[in-house]
Protein backbone atom coordinates (compact mmCIF):
# COMPACT_ATOMS: atom_id res chain seq x y z
CA UNK A 1 0.00 0.00 0.00
CA UNK A 2 2.53 2.56 1.13
CA UNK A 3 5.38 0.48 -0.16
CA UNK A 4 6.67 3.21 -2.43
CA UNK A 5 7.51 5.25 0.69
CA UNK A 6 8.56 2.52 3.07
CA UNK A 7 10.76 0.52 0.75
CA UNK A 8 13.23 3.29 -0.16
CA UNK A 9 13.18 4.41 3.48
CA UNK A 10 14.14 0.93 4.62
CA UNK A 11 16.90 0.80 2.02
CA UNK A 12 18.29 4.11 3.26
CA UNK A 13 18.06 3.01 6.90
CA UNK A 14 19.79 -0.23 5.97
CA UNK A 15 22.61 1.67 4.25
CA UNK A 16 23.06 3.96 7.26
CA UNK A 17 23.21 0.94 9.56
CA UNK A 18 25.75 -0.74 7.25
CA UNK A 19 28.01 2.33 7.20
CA UNK A 20 27.84 2.58 11.00
CA UNK A 21 28.70 -1.12 11.27
CA UNK A 22 31.68 -0.94 8.94
CA UNK A 23 33.01 2.38 10.27
CA UNK A 24 34.69 1.08 13.46
CA UNK A 25 36.58 -1.53 11.44
CA UNK A 26 37.50 0.74 8.54
CA UNK A 27 38.59 3.91 10.35
CA UNK A 28 41.98 3.47 12.08
CA UNK A 29 42.08 3.82 15.87
CA UNK A 30 44.41 6.83 15.76
CA UNK A 31 42.21 8.77 13.36
CA UNK A 32 40.59 11.70 15.04
CA UNK A 33 40.87 15.29 16.16
CA UNK A 34 44.33 16.22 17.44
CA UNK A 35 46.30 19.28 18.64
CA UNK A 36 44.98 21.92 16.27
CA UNK A 37 41.33 21.02 16.53
CA UNK A 38 38.90 19.89 13.88
CA UNK A 39 39.84 22.40 11.19
CA UNK A 40 43.59 21.75 10.99
CA UNK A 41 44.16 18.71 13.21
CA UNK A 42 41.76 16.03 11.98
CA UNK A 43 43.94 13.17 10.79
CA UNK A 44 45.48 9.74 11.27
CA UNK A 45 48.30 10.19 13.77
CA UNK A 46 50.31 7.21 12.49
CA UNK A 47 50.93 9.08 9.26
CA UNK A 48 53.44 11.37 11.00
CA UNK A 49 55.61 8.31 11.72
CA UNK A 50 55.11 7.10 8.14
CA UNK A 51 56.64 10.32 6.84
CA UNK A 52 59.54 10.16 9.27
CA UNK A 53 60.40 6.71 7.90
CA UNK A 54 61.09 7.87 4.32
CA UNK A 55 64.66 6.89 3.41
CA UNK A 56 67.32 9.58 3.28
CA UNK A 57 69.12 9.73 -0.07
CA UNK A 58 71.52 12.66 0.15
CA UNK A 59 74.16 11.98 2.79
CA UNK A 60 76.19 15.19 2.57
CA UNK A 61 79.84 15.79 1.65
CA UNK A 62 80.93 15.04 5.23
CA UNK A 63 80.12 11.38 4.64
CA UNK A 64 82.60 11.05 1.74
CA UNK A 65 85.51 12.16 3.92
CA UNK A 66 86.70 8.72 5.07
CA UNK A 67 86.92 7.10 1.64
CA UNK A 68 87.65 9.96 -0.75
CA UNK A 69 89.86 12.22 1.40
CA UNK A 70 91.89 13.31 -1.63
CA UNK A 71 88.80 14.66 -3.37
CA UNK A 72 87.61 16.46 -0.25
CA UNK A 73 91.06 17.96 0.16
CA UNK A 74 91.32 19.16 -3.45
CA UNK A 75 87.81 20.52 -3.55
CA UNK A 76 88.10 22.33 -0.23
CA UNK A 77 90.87 24.52 -1.66
CA UNK A 78 89.01 25.44 -4.82
CA UNK A 79 86.28 27.96 -5.56
CA UNK A 80 83.98 24.94 -5.95
CA UNK A 81 84.30 24.09 -2.24
CA UNK A 82 80.79 25.41 -1.70
CA UNK A 83 79.30 22.73 -3.98
CA UNK A 84 78.17 19.46 -2.40
CA UNK A 85 79.76 16.34 -3.96
CA UNK A 86 76.31 14.86 -4.48
CA UNK A 87 75.22 17.83 -6.58
CA UNK A 88 77.52 16.49 -9.31
CA UNK A 89 77.54 12.79 -8.44
CA UNK A 90 73.91 12.20 -7.51
CA UNK A 91 72.48 11.03 -4.19
CA UNK A 92 74.84 8.66 -2.34
CA UNK A 93 72.04 6.42 -1.02
CA UNK A 94 73.91 3.41 0.51
CA UNK A 95 77.08 3.94 -1.54
CA UNK A 96 79.50 2.12 -1.65
CA UNK A 97 77.36 -0.95 -0.88
CA UNK A 98 74.52 0.14 -3.18
CA UNK A 99 75.30 1.61 -5.60
CA UNK A 100 78.96 0.51 -5.75
CA UNK A 101 79.95 3.53 -7.79
CA UNK A 102 78.30 6.90 -7.99
CA UNK A 103 77.62 8.34 -11.42
CA UNK A 104 79.75 11.15 -12.82
CA UNK A 105 77.87 13.99 -14.47
CA UNK A 106 80.12 15.30 -17.25
CA UNK A 107 77.42 17.18 -19.16
CA UNK A 108 77.92 20.81 -20.10
CA UNK A 109 74.50 21.55 -18.63
CA UNK A 110 75.75 20.70 -15.16
CA UNK A 111 78.36 23.47 -15.35
CA UNK A 112 76.17 25.91 -17.25
CA UNK A 113 73.73 26.02 -14.31
CA UNK A 114 76.12 28.49 -12.76
CA UNK A 115 78.39 29.56 -15.60
CA UNK A 116 76.04 30.69 -18.38
CA UNK A 117 76.64 34.40 -18.42
CA UNK A 118 73.58 36.24 -17.12
CA UNK A 119 74.31 39.90 -16.40
CA UNK A 120 71.56 40.39 -13.89
CA UNK A 121 71.78 43.43 -11.67
CA UNK A 122 70.40 42.80 -8.15
CA UNK A 123 71.32 39.10 -8.36
CA UNK A 124 74.43 37.24 -7.20
CA UNK A 125 74.42 35.51 -10.58
CA UNK A 126 76.12 38.53 -12.15
CA UNK A 127 79.08 37.96 -9.80
CA UNK A 128 79.83 34.43 -11.07
CA UNK A 129 82.33 33.97 -13.86
CA UNK A 130 80.17 33.49 -16.91
CA UNK A 131 80.70 32.28 -20.45
CA UNK A 132 78.51 32.22 -23.52
CA UNK A 133 77.79 28.51 -24.07
CA UNK A 134 77.26 29.12 -27.77
CA UNK A 135 80.78 30.42 -28.36
CA UNK A 136 82.89 28.98 -25.50
CA UNK A 137 84.17 25.74 -27.05
CA UNK A 138 80.76 24.38 -27.98
CA UNK A 139 80.21 20.61 -28.29
CA UNK A 140 83.14 19.82 -25.99
CA UNK A 141 82.66 18.68 -22.39
CA UNK A 142 83.77 21.40 -20.01
CA UNK A 143 85.69 18.87 -17.92
CA UNK A 144 87.96 17.95 -20.82
CA UNK A 145 89.64 21.33 -20.22
CA UNK A 146 88.60 22.32 -16.70
CA UNK A 147 89.06 20.19 -13.58
CA UNK A 148 85.68 20.19 -11.83
CA UNK A 149 87.30 19.61 -8.43
CA UNK A 150 89.88 22.33 -8.96
CA UNK A 151 88.71 24.69 -11.66
CA UNK A 152 91.80 26.84 -11.77
CA UNK A 153 92.39 28.96 -14.85
CA UNK A 154 96.14 28.67 -14.36
CA UNK A 155 97.84 26.76 -17.12
CA UNK A 156 94.98 27.42 -19.52
CA UNK A 157 95.98 29.81 -22.22
CA UNK B 1 24.41 29.07 66.58
CA UNK B 2 25.79 30.94 63.63
CA UNK B 3 24.08 34.12 62.50
CA UNK B 4 22.82 34.43 58.97
CA UNK B 5 25.17 37.35 58.39
CA UNK B 6 28.19 35.34 59.58
CA UNK B 7 27.19 32.35 57.50
CA UNK B 8 27.02 34.35 54.29
CA UNK B 9 30.36 36.03 55.04
CA UNK B 10 32.22 32.79 55.75
CA UNK B 11 30.57 30.92 52.92
CA UNK B 12 31.61 33.62 50.46
CA UNK B 13 35.21 33.56 51.69
CA UNK B 14 35.30 29.76 51.59
CA UNK B 15 33.81 29.67 48.10
CA UNK B 16 36.26 32.29 46.88
CA UNK B 17 39.11 30.39 48.48
CA UNK B 18 38.09 27.05 47.00
CA UNK B 19 37.54 28.41 43.53
CA UNK B 20 40.82 30.33 43.63
CA UNK B 21 42.91 27.35 44.68
CA UNK B 22 41.08 25.14 42.22
CA UNK B 23 41.91 27.61 39.49
CA UNK B 24 45.57 27.76 40.44
CA UNK B 25 45.86 23.98 40.56
CA UNK B 26 44.32 23.82 37.13
CA UNK B 27 46.92 26.22 35.73
CA UNK B 28 49.88 24.70 37.49
CA UNK B 29 49.30 21.00 36.80
CA UNK B 30 52.82 19.89 35.85
CA UNK B 31 51.55 17.77 32.99
CA UNK B 32 49.74 20.75 31.54
CA UNK B 33 52.72 23.06 31.95
CA UNK B 34 54.89 20.42 30.29
CA UNK B 35 52.44 20.02 27.44
CA UNK B 36 52.24 23.76 26.91
CA UNK B 37 55.99 24.14 27.06
CA UNK B 38 56.63 21.29 24.64
CA UNK B 39 53.97 22.55 22.34
CA UNK B 40 55.82 25.84 22.19
CA UNK B 41 59.23 24.28 21.66
CA UNK B 42 59.14 23.53 17.93
CA UNK B 43 57.76 25.35 14.90
CA UNK B 44 59.61 24.85 11.64
CA UNK B 45 60.12 27.95 9.50
CA UNK B 46 62.08 28.62 6.32
CA UNK B 47 64.15 31.58 5.18
CA UNK B 48 65.01 32.36 1.55
CA UNK B 49 67.59 35.00 0.64
CA UNK B 50 66.81 36.07 -2.92
CA UNK B 51 69.98 38.14 -3.10
CA UNK B 52 72.07 34.99 -2.82
CA UNK B 53 70.16 32.79 -5.26
CA UNK B 54 71.87 32.42 -8.66
CA UNK B 55 69.23 30.16 -10.18
CA UNK B 56 71.40 27.04 -10.49
CA UNK B 57 68.43 24.81 -9.68
CA UNK B 58 70.50 22.32 -7.68
CA UNK B 59 67.84 22.58 -4.96
CA UNK B 60 65.17 21.40 -7.38
CA UNK B 61 67.31 18.52 -8.59
CA UNK B 62 68.06 17.40 -5.03
CA UNK B 63 64.42 17.74 -3.96
CA UNK B 64 63.13 15.61 -6.81
CA UNK B 65 65.66 12.86 -6.11
CA UNK B 66 65.24 12.93 -2.35
CA UNK B 67 61.45 12.88 -2.42
CA UNK B 68 61.01 10.45 -5.32
CA UNK B 69 59.18 12.81 -7.64
CA UNK B 70 59.56 11.31 -11.16
CA UNK B 71 62.47 13.26 -12.58
CA UNK B 72 61.08 13.97 -16.02
CA UNK B 73 57.50 14.71 -14.98
CA UNK B 74 56.84 18.44 -15.07
CA UNK B 75 55.89 18.65 -11.39
CA UNK B 76 58.10 19.51 -8.44
CA UNK B 77 57.81 20.28 -4.74
CA UNK B 78 60.11 23.27 -4.99
CA UNK B 79 61.01 25.41 -7.96
CA UNK B 80 62.88 28.61 -8.84
CA UNK B 81 61.35 31.53 -10.72
CA UNK B 82 63.25 34.07 -12.77
CA UNK B 83 62.04 37.67 -12.79
CA UNK B 84 63.41 40.10 -15.37
CA UNK B 85 62.04 43.63 -15.25
CA UNK B 86 62.95 45.76 -18.24
CA UNK B 87 63.35 49.53 -18.34
CA UNK B 88 59.91 49.94 -19.94
CA UNK B 89 58.47 48.55 -16.68
CA UNK B 90 57.48 45.19 -18.20
CA UNK B 91 57.83 41.97 -16.23
CA UNK B 92 59.22 38.85 -17.87
CA UNK B 93 59.12 35.73 -15.72
CA UNK B 94 59.73 32.05 -16.32
CA UNK B 95 60.63 28.79 -14.64
CA UNK B 96 61.43 26.17 -17.30
CA UNK B 97 60.90 22.68 -15.81
CA UNK B 98 60.73 24.40 -12.43
CA UNK B 99 64.43 25.25 -12.99
CA UNK B 100 65.39 21.61 -12.47
CA UNK B 101 68.30 22.22 -14.86
CA UNK B 102 68.86 25.80 -13.75
CA UNK B 103 68.77 28.82 -16.04
CA UNK B 104 71.25 28.19 -18.82
CA UNK B 105 69.71 30.52 -21.38
CA UNK B 106 69.44 34.32 -21.24
CA UNK B 107 66.20 34.09 -23.23
CA UNK B 108 62.90 33.95 -21.35
CA UNK B 109 60.99 30.71 -21.81
CA UNK B 110 57.42 31.43 -22.92
CA UNK B 111 56.39 27.78 -23.10
CA UNK B 112 55.46 25.73 -26.18
CA UNK B 113 59.01 26.08 -27.42
CA UNK B 114 58.79 29.85 -27.80
CA UNK B 115 61.34 32.18 -26.26
CA UNK B 116 61.76 35.90 -25.82
CA UNK B 117 65.03 37.73 -26.32
CA UNK B 118 65.92 40.44 -23.85
CA UNK B 119 68.84 42.78 -24.41
CA UNK B 120 71.16 43.08 -21.44
CA UNK B 121 71.11 46.89 -21.63
CA UNK B 122 67.30 46.90 -21.36
CA UNK B 123 67.25 45.11 -18.00
CA UNK B 124 66.35 47.27 -15.01
CA UNK B 125 66.43 44.49 -12.46
CA UNK B 126 66.55 40.71 -12.60
CA UNK B 127 66.68 38.07 -9.90
CA UNK B 128 65.66 34.56 -8.88
CA UNK B 129 63.04 33.53 -6.34
CA UNK B 130 62.90 29.96 -5.00
CA UNK B 131 59.43 28.77 -4.05
CA UNK B 132 58.26 25.95 -1.82
CA UNK B 133 55.37 25.12 0.50
CA UNK B 134 54.79 27.92 3.00
CA UNK B 135 53.57 25.53 5.74
CA UNK B 136 50.97 28.18 6.58
CA UNK B 137 49.79 28.69 10.12
CA UNK B 138 46.24 28.77 8.68
CA UNK B 139 46.52 26.36 5.75
CA UNK B 140 43.52 26.67 3.40
CA UNK B 141 44.46 23.35 1.77
CA UNK B 142 43.80 21.59 5.08
CA UNK B 143 40.49 23.35 5.65
CA UNK B 144 39.04 22.06 2.39
CA UNK B 145 40.11 18.42 2.68
CA UNK B 146 36.87 16.44 2.98
CA UNK B 147 38.44 13.29 4.44
CA UNK B 148 41.13 14.47 6.87
CA UNK B 149 43.96 13.29 4.63
CA UNK B 150 45.97 16.50 4.90
CA UNK B 151 46.64 18.14 8.21
CA UNK B 152 49.01 20.27 10.22
CA UNK B 153 51.43 18.32 12.39
CA UNK B 154 52.12 19.69 15.89
CA UNK B 155 55.41 21.21 14.65
CA UNK B 156 53.58 23.24 12.00
CA UNK B 157 54.43 21.19 8.91
CA UNK B 158 51.46 20.37 6.67
CA UNK B 159 51.51 16.70 5.67
CA UNK B 160 49.47 14.54 3.29
CA UNK B 161 48.36 11.04 4.28
CA UNK B 162 48.79 9.14 1.00
CA UNK B 163 46.80 6.15 2.22
CA UNK B 164 43.84 8.37 3.12
CA UNK B 165 43.84 10.86 0.20
CA UNK B 166 41.02 10.23 -2.29
CA UNK B 167 42.55 12.46 -4.97
CA UNK B 168 39.66 14.93 -5.18
CA UNK B 169 42.02 17.84 -5.85
CA UNK B 170 40.28 20.39 -3.61
CA UNK B 171 43.54 21.18 -1.80
CA UNK B 172 45.32 21.77 -5.10
CA UNK B 173 42.70 24.36 -6.01
CA UNK B 174 42.69 25.91 -2.52
CA UNK B 175 46.42 26.63 -2.24
CA UNK B 176 46.99 30.29 -3.17
CA UNK B 177 50.67 29.53 -3.80
CA UNK B 178 50.18 26.68 -6.24
CA UNK B 179 52.56 24.35 -4.40
CA UNK B 180 50.35 21.26 -4.59
CA UNK B 181 50.07 18.80 -7.45
CA UNK B 182 49.15 15.18 -8.09
CA UNK B 183 51.97 12.70 -7.63
CA UNK B 184 52.31 11.01 -11.03
CA UNK B 185 52.81 7.57 -9.45
CA UNK B 186 50.75 7.61 -6.25
CA UNK B 187 47.92 9.69 -7.74
CA UNK B 188 47.48 11.51 -4.44
CA UNK B 189 48.03 15.14 -3.48
CA UNK B 190 51.72 15.93 -3.12
CA UNK B 191 53.60 18.86 -1.62
CA UNK B 192 56.82 19.99 0.02
CA UNK B 193 57.03 18.98 3.69
CA UNK B 194 60.42 20.54 4.50
CA UNK B 195 61.84 16.98 3.99
CA UNK B 196 60.04 15.80 7.11
CA UNK B 197 62.13 12.60 7.26
CA UNK B 198 65.36 14.59 7.27
CA UNK B 199 64.50 17.39 9.69
CA UNK B 200 63.38 14.77 12.20
CA UNK B 201 66.85 13.17 12.01
CA UNK B 202 68.74 16.41 12.65
CA UNK B 203 69.51 16.76 8.95
CA UNK B 204 68.74 19.70 6.73
CA UNK B 205 66.15 19.46 3.98
CA UNK B 206 67.69 18.24 0.71
CA UNK B 207 67.30 21.65 -0.96
CA UNK B 208 68.97 23.45 1.94
CA UNK B 209 71.93 21.05 1.91
CA UNK B 210 72.23 21.24 -1.88
CA UNK B 211 72.26 25.04 -2.08
CA UNK B 212 75.90 26.13 -2.56
CA UNK B 213 75.11 29.77 -1.82
CA UNK B 214 73.23 29.54 1.49
CA UNK B 215 70.14 31.04 -0.11
CA UNK B 216 67.90 28.56 1.72
CA UNK B 217 67.76 28.03 5.47
CA UNK B 218 65.52 26.19 7.87
CA UNK B 219 64.98 26.99 11.54
CA UNK B 220 62.78 26.78 14.58
CA UNK B 221 60.97 30.04 15.25
CA UNK B 222 60.23 29.01 18.87
CA UNK B 223 63.90 28.68 19.79
CA UNK B 224 65.21 32.14 20.71
CA UNK B 225 68.81 31.01 20.06
CA UNK B 226 68.11 29.73 16.57
CA UNK B 227 70.06 31.85 14.04
CA UNK B 228 67.25 31.69 11.48
CA UNK B 229 64.64 32.65 14.08
CA UNK B 230 66.85 35.60 15.03
CA UNK B 231 66.96 36.86 11.45
CA UNK B 232 63.21 36.48 10.99
CA UNK B 233 62.38 38.22 14.27
CA UNK B 234 64.91 41.04 14.09
CA UNK B 235 65.47 41.78 10.41
CA UNK B 236 63.27 42.91 7.54
CA UNK B 237 61.72 39.90 5.89
CA UNK B 238 58.69 39.51 3.64
CA UNK B 239 56.08 36.85 3.04
CA UNK B 240 54.09 35.94 -0.07
CA UNK B 241 50.44 36.95 -0.53
CA UNK B 242 49.90 38.21 3.01
CA UNK B 243 46.43 39.44 1.93
CA UNK B 244 45.11 35.87 2.06
CA UNK B 245 45.60 35.66 5.82
CA UNK B 246 47.21 32.24 5.58
CA UNK B 247 50.21 33.31 7.71
CA UNK B 248 52.91 31.67 5.56
CA UNK B 249 56.00 30.47 7.42
CA UNK B 250 58.48 30.81 4.57
CA UNK B 251 60.14 34.21 4.88
CA UNK B 252 61.99 36.06 2.14
CA UNK B 253 64.87 38.51 2.19
CA UNK B 254 64.82 40.91 -0.75
CA UNK B 255 61.27 40.28 -1.92
CA UNK B 256 60.16 42.54 -4.78
CA UNK B 257 56.63 43.82 -5.38
CA UNK B 258 56.62 41.98 -8.71
CA UNK B 259 56.97 38.59 -6.99
CA UNK B 260 53.67 36.78 -6.73
C1 LIG C 1 82.86 3.54 2.68
C2 LIG C 1 83.70 4.20 1.70
C3 LIG C 1 83.05 5.17 0.74
C4 LIG C 1 82.29 6.26 1.03
C5 LIG C 1 81.79 6.76 2.38
C6 LIG C 1 82.05 6.92 -0.23
N1 LIG C 1 82.62 6.23 -1.25
FE1 LIG C 1 82.60 6.70 -3.22
N2 LIG C 1 83.50 4.98 -3.68
C7 LIG C 1 83.97 4.05 -2.77
C8 LIG C 1 84.50 2.91 -3.49
C9 LIG C 1 85.12 1.68 -2.84
C10 LIG C 1 84.34 3.19 -4.89
C11 LIG C 1 84.72 2.33 -6.05
C12 LIG C 1 86.09 2.75 -6.47
C13 LIG C 1 86.46 2.21 -7.78
O1 LIG C 1 86.00 1.15 -8.17
O2 LIG C 1 87.24 2.89 -8.44
C14 LIG C 1 83.71 4.50 -4.96
C15 LIG C 1 83.41 5.13 -6.16
C16 LIG C 1 82.93 6.43 -6.24
C17 LIG C 1 82.73 7.16 -7.47
C18 LIG C 1 82.98 6.65 -8.87
C19 LIG C 1 84.44 6.72 -9.21
C20 LIG C 1 84.70 6.22 -10.60
O3 LIG C 1 85.86 6.16 -10.92
O4 LIG C 1 83.76 5.91 -11.33
C21 LIG C 1 82.25 8.38 -7.14
C22 LIG C 1 81.91 9.51 -8.09
C23 LIG C 1 82.16 8.42 -5.71
N3 LIG C 1 82.57 7.22 -5.19
C24 LIG C 1 81.69 9.51 -4.98
C25 LIG C 1 81.43 9.47 -3.63
C26 LIG C 1 80.77 10.53 -2.93
C27 LIG C 1 80.29 11.83 -3.56
C28 LIG C 1 80.66 10.14 -1.64
C29 LIG C 1 80.01 10.91 -0.48
C30 LIG C 1 78.60 11.21 -0.65
C31 LIG C 1 81.25 8.84 -1.51
N4 LIG C 1 81.70 8.46 -2.74
C32 LIG C 1 81.33 8.11 -0.34
C33 LIG C 1 83.93 4.19 -1.41
C34 LIG C 1 83.24 5.14 -0.70
C1 LIG D 1 81.20 20.61 -9.92
C2 LIG D 1 80.85 19.23 -9.92
C3 LIG D 1 81.60 18.26 -9.02
C4 LIG D 1 81.74 18.31 -7.67
C5 LIG D 1 81.24 19.39 -6.72
C6 LIG D 1 82.45 17.12 -7.28
N1 LIG D 1 82.74 16.37 -8.36
FE1 LIG D 1 83.73 14.60 -8.40
N2 LIG D 1 83.75 14.64 -10.41
C7 LIG D 1 83.10 15.56 -11.20
C8 LIG D 1 83.36 15.25 -12.58
C9 LIG D 1 82.82 16.02 -13.78
C10 LIG D 1 84.23 14.13 -12.59
C11 LIG D 1 84.86 13.47 -13.80
C12 LIG D 1 86.19 14.10 -14.00
C13 LIG D 1 86.86 13.69 -15.29
O1 LIG D 1 86.28 12.99 -16.08
O2 LIG D 1 87.98 14.13 -15.46
C14 LIG D 1 84.42 13.75 -11.20
C15 LIG D 1 85.16 12.67 -10.78
C16 LIG D 1 85.14 12.15 -9.48
C17 LIG D 1 85.65 10.86 -9.06
C18 LIG D 1 86.25 9.76 -9.91
C19 LIG D 1 87.27 10.14 -10.88
C20 LIG D 1 88.57 10.55 -10.28
O3 LIG D 1 89.04 11.62 -10.65
O4 LIG D 1 89.13 9.81 -9.49
C21 LIG D 1 85.44 10.77 -7.72
C22 LIG D 1 85.81 9.61 -6.81
C23 LIG D 1 84.82 12.01 -7.30
N3 LIG D 1 84.64 12.81 -8.39
C24 LIG D 1 84.46 12.28 -6.01
C25 LIG D 1 83.99 13.51 -5.58
C26 LIG D 1 83.84 13.87 -4.21
C27 LIG D 1 84.11 12.98 -3.01
C28 LIG D 1 83.38 15.15 -4.20
C29 LIG D 1 83.10 16.04 -2.99
C30 LIG D 1 84.23 16.33 -2.15
C31 LIG D 1 83.23 15.57 -5.57
N4 LIG D 1 83.63 14.56 -6.38
C32 LIG D 1 82.74 16.80 -5.97
C33 LIG D 1 82.31 16.61 -10.77
C34 LIG D 1 82.23 17.04 -9.46
C1 LIG E 1 76.83 25.70 -8.08
C2 LIG E 1 77.40 26.55 -9.05
C3 LIG E 1 78.57 26.03 -9.86
C4 LIG E 1 78.60 24.93 -10.67
C5 LIG E 1 77.49 23.90 -10.91
C6 LIG E 1 79.89 24.93 -11.29
N1 LIG E 1 80.60 26.01 -10.85
FE1 LIG E 1 82.41 26.59 -11.54
N2 LIG E 1 82.44 28.11 -10.19
C7 LIG E 1 81.45 28.39 -9.31
C8 LIG E 1 81.88 29.44 -8.43
C9 LIG E 1 81.06 30.05 -7.30
C10 LIG E 1 83.17 29.78 -8.83
C11 LIG E 1 84.08 30.81 -8.15
C12 LIG E 1 84.57 31.85 -9.07
C13 LIG E 1 83.51 32.73 -9.59
O1 LIG E 1 82.92 32.39 -10.62
O2 LIG E 1 83.29 33.78 -9.01
C14 LIG E 1 83.50 28.94 -9.97
C15 LIG E 1 84.66 29.02 -10.70
C16 LIG E 1 84.90 28.29 -11.84
C17 LIG E 1 86.00 28.51 -12.76
C18 LIG E 1 87.02 29.61 -12.68
C19 LIG E 1 88.07 29.23 -11.66
C20 LIG E 1 89.01 30.38 -11.36
O3 LIG E 1 90.07 30.08 -10.80
O4 LIG E 1 88.69 31.53 -11.64
C21 LIG E 1 85.90 27.57 -13.75
C22 LIG E 1 86.84 27.37 -14.92
C23 LIG E 1 84.77 26.76 -13.43
N3 LIG E 1 84.18 27.22 -12.27
C24 LIG E 1 84.36 25.68 -14.17
C25 LIG E 1 83.29 24.86 -13.86
C26 LIG E 1 83.00 23.61 -14.52
C27 LIG E 1 83.82 23.00 -15.61
C28 LIG E 1 81.86 23.13 -13.95
C29 LIG E 1 81.14 21.83 -14.27
C30 LIG E 1 81.83 20.63 -13.91
C31 LIG E 1 81.44 24.10 -12.95
N4 LIG E 1 82.35 25.13 -12.91
C32 LIG E 1 80.28 23.98 -12.21
C33 LIG E 1 80.22 27.80 -9.24
C34 LIG E 1 79.85 26.68 -9.96
C1 LIG F 1 88.60 23.41 -25.22
C2 LIG F 1 88.80 23.66 -23.82
C3 LIG F 1 87.65 24.31 -23.05
C4 LIG F 1 86.38 23.83 -22.90
C5 LIG F 1 85.76 22.59 -23.55
C6 LIG F 1 85.73 24.72 -22.01
N1 LIG F 1 86.58 25.73 -21.62
FE1 LIG F 1 86.21 27.15 -20.26
N2 LIG F 1 87.98 28.02 -20.60
C7 LIG F 1 88.95 27.48 -21.41
C8 LIG F 1 90.10 28.37 -21.42
C9 LIG F 1 91.39 28.16 -22.20
C10 LIG F 1 89.77 29.45 -20.55
C11 LIG F 1 90.62 30.65 -20.17
C12 LIG F 1 90.70 31.68 -21.26
C13 LIG F 1 89.40 32.30 -21.53
O1 LIG F 1 88.89 33.04 -20.70
O2 LIG F 1 88.83 32.02 -22.60
C14 LIG F 1 88.44 29.19 -20.06
C15 LIG F 1 87.75 30.01 -19.18
C16 LIG F 1 86.58 29.64 -18.54
C17 LIG F 1 85.95 30.38 -17.47
C18 LIG F 1 86.46 31.65 -16.86
C19 LIG F 1 85.95 32.80 -17.63
C20 LIG F 1 86.39 34.11 -17.02
O3 LIG F 1 85.60 35.03 -17.09
O4 LIG F 1 87.49 34.17 -16.48
C21 LIG F 1 84.83 29.71 -17.14
C22 LIG F 1 83.81 30.10 -16.05
C23 LIG F 1 84.75 28.58 -17.99
N3 LIG F 1 85.81 28.56 -18.84
C24 LIG F 1 83.72 27.66 -17.94
C25 LIG F 1 83.56 26.66 -18.89
C26 LIG F 1 82.36 25.86 -18.98
C27 LIG F 1 81.16 25.97 -18.04
C28 LIG F 1 82.54 25.01 -20.00
C29 LIG F 1 81.56 23.98 -20.54
C30 LIG F 1 80.26 24.52 -20.91
C31 LIG F 1 83.86 25.26 -20.55
N4 LIG F 1 84.42 26.30 -19.86
C32 LIG F 1 84.42 24.55 -21.60
C33 LIG F 1 88.88 26.29 -22.12
C34 LIG F 1 87.76 25.50 -22.23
Amino acid sequence: MKNHVLRPLLVVLGLVALVLLIRPFYVPKDFGVHERGYMYGWYRQGNIEDWKKVTVKYQGSESCKDCHPDKIETLSQSPHAIIQCENCHGPALEHPSAPEKLPIDRTRGQCLRCHTKLSYPTSARAGLKGIDPGSHNPDTECVSCHNPHKPSLEGLK
Amino acid sequence: MISRRDFIKKATIAAAGVSFSAASIEILTPARVHALKNDKALRWVFLVDTYKCVGCGLCVKACKNENEIPYDANVTRTWVERYVITKDGKLHADSPKGARDGFTDPRIDLGMGRTEDIKTEDIKKAFFVPKLCNQCENPPCVQVCPVGATYQAPDGVVLVDRSWCIGCGYCIMACPYGVRFFHPKHHTAEKCNFCYHRINKDMKPACVQACPFDARKIGNIKDPDDPVAKIITTERVGILKSEYGTKPQVFYIGLDEEVR
